[in-house]
């Protein structure tokens, strides 16, 4: 786990005590919580869970535990760019494999990882909706459709100047 | 309730509805083998993940194994718990959990106490498919000042979890990361030193594996006793002399007070002295400090804090400083026997032999893990030098005793030296839920009315619910106790007295289920209560055999003020027996 220490501004404490309290502060919903904390921080980092552990009267090694345990919390910010490789049984089946490692070799990333330079940041997910188009990469809201590994390098370079 | 019938290996039995497979079958002397389930049913203590899936048994119609942990008996149910098809399953659980697990038995510290080595003997494993190719985790050892965490032998049974979450309100510990990686650790993977943690050793107490294990310290004792220029002093804990005998294959309760103090003999240390020495000095000191409150509060002084609660316990000292930092004027400033021991110890005792303290080490037999915190902490020491040098637990003595070659079974009867060595009935019973407030009750009693007491033994306060009460005449004046033992239950009255509801006048606190007899540093009870309840037994057993039963008695404890201290509360016993806490900051530190 890489670190990432940040400071939490008055005003993102008084964000996840108000998302807190708009579930009554009630222990049964820090999954609800803790998504709608990734919504707005875009990940979740010690410090917001410290603060949710507070207002929800649960131990953070419990909190902890949970966004550990479900794949889609994560403890990493997302780049700028966030890039998604579909790895569902269509994209798979077309090749979605050798465009996740294209892209891990270029970025030099791992899955779950985020750029030094906070501008990529690399997941895979299950399915888009877009099988059609298989195999799909997401960058942001951007939807790349037949993907093949000798594109990935081109897709990246329209990134260069953002 | 309703009771249904139902047949286990072709015998009937009548259980009440909602019984459990495993628990009809342990009524018919059917043993089914369990690994993650655990229960103390006395301290209404379970555990039940149903993760192991070593306890599974074959109903009759039903397609899939139940397991017997967590199936309820169904009226006319037929349960087979040793089918072939049982003990395949069984047998392959096993395989996959010792495919993920370390295979270093010979020089694993739990090495021939872990329940998960009995259970691939049990089961007959003779190897582990695959154990080549499988993936492992690959945790670091993380190592407090008490406990030692090797992740790596965690099989996810989640005892500690439960210990640690349910039964302690501690949160230090939680199910972490998923798969291979799957452990159970403090937020954010930190070390112990960085949670909320107190100690109290519970933990360590019911992992099957090990996965949690002491900081052992006898090397450094074995170190002093060789080094002809030490003078090295022992004390023992009153719970210590009610357990070790397990260790010696003794049945549970058996009293080896003298057999220790030979086998302390034998193994070099110079004096063989007692913690309830110490324990008849902190009810002089605690119990002057109660009346003293109660005194104050009784003429209308609202500076006077009451309830006054016990301070004995180090497990609950850092719990208090943990979650209740803004009562921390409300405990008692008496330090624990252990540290007063070491205060006294390097202090009256080594002016009296005319040794310097630094040449004085002082060992102490606890039944307790977060004694070997407590003898670290900054204020208990002089210019850097310890008061209590080494903590060692109960089980680490025994271990200590086997191997210098001696059995204590066939060890004479040793009688403890003076003068540190001399107890009453009251410091005896200071290993037990009840005993520290019990033996508080004797001497304030008699302080403050000035009469002696009719009764000894109080009744009232004893017993293994978790929070008791009861009300005391002193004659005339009814000081009404309170008594906790497990930090979720001392958090309930600590909660009253935070919100000024609390309508007692004292509260003794033990951090661990049936105090220190239950303590963390204890043999392992693998889940059996009745062990504990036979060493509370032989606690009050020790007690009536005493000439002496109260400590204001102990000449040696008089002779001590006389002497030394002058009286109880003076201005030197404040410096010497006395202390303060601190607040806990939470400290967030994120892994690098």
């Amino acid at each position: 786990m890489s670190s990432i220490k940040i400071e939490l501004r008055q005003e993102d404490v008084s964000k996840i005590k108000e998302i807190c309290a708009s579930f009554n502060n009630d222990p049964q919903e820090l999954i609800n919580v803790l998504h709608k904390c990734q919504e707005h921080f875009g990940y979740l980092p010690a410090e917001v869970q410290e603060v949710i552990s507070t207002e929800l009267n649960v131990p953070v090694a419990k909190i902890y535990g949970v966004v550990t345990f479900y794949s889609f919390f994560t403890m990493t910010p997302r780049g700028k760019h966030p890039i998604s490789i579909c790895m569902g049984t269509a994209c798979y089946v077309r090749g979605a494999e050798k465009v996740l490692e294209e892209f891990k070799k270029e970025l030099g990333l791992q899955v779950g990882q985020t750029t030094p330079d906070g501008k990529f940041s690399l997941s895979s997910l299950r399915c888009v909706g877009a099988c059609g188009l298989a195999p799909v990469v997401m960058i942001g809201d951007k939807t790349y459709g037949r993907v093949a590994p000798d594109d990935v390098r081109n897709i990246l370079k329209e990134y260069e100047n953002y | 309730m309703e009771t249904i019938t139902l047949t286990i290996d072709n015998k009937k039995v009548d259980v009440p509805r909602g019984t459990t497979i495993l628990k009809a079958a342990r009524q018919l002397g059917i043993d089914i083998p369990t690994l993650c389930y655990m229960e103390l049913h006395d301290m209404n203590i379970e555990n039940r993940p149903a993760g192991c899936r070593i306890c599974v048994t074959e109903v009759q119609g039903r397609r899939n194994l139940a397991p017997a942990c967590a199936t309820k008996c169904e009226d006319g149910m037929v349960v087979k718990t040793h089918t072939t098809r049982v003990l395949n399953a069984r047998r392959t659980v096993m395989e996959f959990i010792l495919s993920d697990h370390p295979k270093d038995c010979l020089i694993c510290p739990k090495s021939g106490n872990c329940e998960l080595q009995s259970m691939a003997h049990k089961l007959g494993i003779r190897e582990i498919p695959g154990a080549e190719i499988a993936a492992m985790s690959t945790y670091r050892k993380d190592t407090s000042p008490s406990i030692i965490r090797d992740l790596d032998k965690c099989i996810m049974c989640r005892r500690c979890e439960m210990m640690c979450n349910d039964v302690q309100t501690v949160g230090a510990l939680s199910a972490v990361n998923r798969g291979f990686m799957a452990a159970v650790a403090p937020a954010f993977e930190q070390n112990l030193e960085h949670s909320p943690c107190t100690y109290c050793g519970q933990c360590v107490a019911v992992c099957p594996t090990g996965a949690l294990t002491e900081v052992d310290h006898t090397p450094e004792v074995l170190r002093v006793l060789a080094d002809p220029t030490k003078t090295v002093v022992v004390q023992t804990a009153p719970a210590v002399r009610a357990a070790l005998g397990e260790e010696f294959g003794m049945k549970p309760g058996t009293l080896v007070t003298g057999k220790m103090v030979t086998a302390l003999r034998a193994l070099g240390f110079d004096y063989v002295f007692d913690t309830d020495f110490a324990a008849d000095l902190t009810i002089m000191e605690e119990g002057t400090e109660l009346l003293d409150r109660l005194n104050r509060y009784l003429k209308g002084d609202k500076t006077a804090r009451l309830p006054i609660l016990t301070s004995c316990c180090p497990g609950w000292v850092n719990f208090f400083e943990y979650y209740f930092p803004d009562l921390k004027e409300v405990p008692s400033t008496a330090k624990s026997p252990q540290q007063m021991f070491g205060a006294i110890a390097k202090s009256y005792f080594a002016e009296k032999i005319k040794v310097n303290r630094k040449d004085l080490v002082v060992v102490s037999i606890m039944p307790c893990l977060a004694k070997k915190y407590e003898c670290q902490r900054d204020e208990f020491s002089v210019d850097g030098n310890r008061d209590v040098d080494f903590s060692i637990s109960t089980r680490e003595l025994a271990a200590f005793i086997k191997q210098a070659n001696l059995d204590l079974n066939n060890l004479e009867e040793g009688e403890f030296d003076a003068p540190l060595g001399e107890s009453t009935g009251a410091g005896v019973i200071f290993g037990t839920t009840g005993g520290v407030i019990e033996a508080a009750v004797r001497t304030a009693y008699e302080i403050h009315t000035g009469k002696k007491l009719d009764r000894i033994d109080f009744t009232e306060l004893r017993g293994l619910e978790g929070v008791r009460q009861a009300a005391i005449d002193f004659d005339g004046l009814e000081v009404r106790i309170g008594i906790a033992h497990g930090l979720g239950n001392a958090r309930k009255l600590l909660n009253d007295v935070r919100e000024g509801k609390s309508q007692f006048h004292a509260i003794e606190v033990m951090a661990c289920p049936g105090g220190c007899i239950g303590g963390g540093g204890q043999p392992l009870h693998h889940g059996n209560s009745e062990i504990i309840k036979a060493r509370a037994a032989a606690i009050y057993e020790e007690d009536r055999k005493k000439p002496l039963r109260k400590s204001h008695e102990n000449p040696f404890i008089i002779k001590l003020y006389e002497e030394f201290l002058g009286k109880p509360n003076s201005e030197k016993a404040h410096h010497l027996l006395h202390t303060k806490y601190f607040e806990k900051k939470k400290k967030i530190i994120v892994k690098q």
